[in-house]
């Protein structure tokens, strides 16, 4: 439950009000996995859970894309190299990639959505010859707000990437329109498809719903639950989502688990 | 290339649609294309036709004095640009332009119309398939009205 002492050594600004930490740990950290969180304390602000953006091979390095949207995110984004932040983690189950070995696999990924699934694509992509058909689906608000440009064009080499914003932009050439619309661009076959989804719960909802219309089951789907994730131990039961504790049994959940609970409003 | 016939049977909305109708559809329908830059239609023209893309991606806007073309949604593969020949007065309400080279299937609107109004089975049936993409448009379009990338800053 003690913050490890870390230091931020370098800072990429990704978009407006969204950069990624590079964060050295003074002690190392258990290996992550792809889709697990961590705590990271703001000192004098707060604490929030952020989502690893790369599982490095240095478990004393860790990559957070964090997005300003309260004063603990904001602290966490106005830190500079040689700043101080505490960290705990890491948190939670992340993507299961076993259920996707050997099938054809859709990622779909809105707005800050895509930092917790990069470690996905990187996973695919480092063991590419495993998985059948990949295509990857991103959208964005607008063609400022697309995280990791480099990244995802350099993936489109060996997977197919399908990128789309809700507001154009001048100059923009690419697509415009929601981030479902993009299914129907999937070369492959969906059926028996393993999608992995991440972004606002709204279009997770709209996209998990879009999925099983082509076909792809409740549990070959999975999703990266948001709640309020405070101790990160089940102990002060802010997360609790129904029977389940998103920081402890998520923060990924198949699909089939949670669709019936986030039909009911009150959760 | 495949023929009107076959492209059209393999689409989903005409899924499960009987010879007759596929036939008297492929009657109103030619194979098209077109080079990247051309404008299919410009707002405010009359309204006599639409396209089936089966290739390349087309933007729908509105222009603008100072921005040109503001591209207000782009349309691919399998979908359907252009929905004004189908309604009074028909006339476009916004510009298409070809974003690549475009192969599509265009189909004559009037065309169209007149064989609904003959058959109204036809064209309650027609009416019905068109309706779903229109639904889902419209869906679309309310998603990206509730702006949910953009979160507000919480204290």
């Amino acid at each position: 439950m003690t913050p490890t002492v870390a230091r931020v050594v370098d800072r990429v600004v990704e978009g407006p009000g969204t950069v990624t930490l590079v964060i050295e740990l003074s002690d190392a950290l258990t290996a992550p996995a792809p889709g697990q969180f961590n705590m990271l304390w703001a000192y004098g602000v707060g604490e929030v859970p952020i989502s690893l953006c790369a599982v490095p091979p240095l478990t004393n390095v860790i990559l957070h894309t964090i997005h300003d949207v309260g004063a603990v995110s904001h602290a966490l984004c106005e830190l500079r190299p040689g700043d101080q932040l505490g960290v705990r983690g890491p948190f939670g189950i992340g993507w299961d990639l076993t259920p996707a070995r050997g099938q054809d696999v859709v990622v779909m990924a809105g707005g800050i959505g895509l930092a917790p699934l990069r470690p996905v694509v990187e996973a695919i992509l480092a063991d590419r010859e495993a998985y059948g058909q990949v295509a990857v689906l991103l959208g964005a608000r607008t063609p400022n707000d697309l995280l990791f440009p480099a990244e995802t064009a350099a993936w489109s080499l060996s997977l197919q990437v399908e990128t789309t914003v809700d507001r154009s932009a001048p100059g923009w050439t690419g697509d415009v329109g929601v981030v479902t619309t993009l299914l129907g661009r999937i070369r492959h076959n969906l059926t028996d498809a393993v999608a992995f989804v991440c972004g606002p719960e709204v279009m997770m909802r709209f996209g998990a719903r879009a999925l099983l219309d082509r076909g792809v089951s409740a549990e070959g789907i999975q999703v990266s639950m948001e709640r309020n994730m405070q101790c990160a131990v089940t102990m002060c039961g802010h997360c609790q989502f129904g029977e389940l504790f998103v920081c402890s049994d998520g923060p990924v959940f198949p699909w089939a688990r949670v669709e019936s609970m986030l039909g009911v409003r009150e959760l | 290339m495949k023929s009107i016939m076959e492209t059209l049977a393999a689409q989903p909305i005409f899924a499960d649609i009987d010879e007759s109708t596929l036939t008297l559809l492929a009657g109103c329908a030619r194979h098209q294309r077109i080079h990247a830059g051309t404008r299919l239609f410009t707002e405010g023209a009359p309204a006599t036709d639409f396209h089936l893309i089966r290739e390349g991606r087309v933007a729908l806007g509105i222009y603008t004095p100072h921005a040109g073309l503001v591209t207000l949604e782009t349309r691919g593969p399998g979908q359907i640009v252009g929905w004004s020949w189908l309604f009074p007065p028909y006339r476009w309400h916004f510009d298409a332009e070809a974003l690549e080279p475009l192969a599509t299937i265009q189909f004559d609107g009037h065309c169209i119309r007149g064989k609904c109004d003959s058959d109204p089975v036809l064209g309650y049936d027609l009416m019905k398939r068109f309706s779903t993409l229109l639904d889902a448009d419209l869906r679309s379009t309310h998603l990206r009205l509730l702006d949910v990338y953009h979160r507000a800053p919480t204290s």
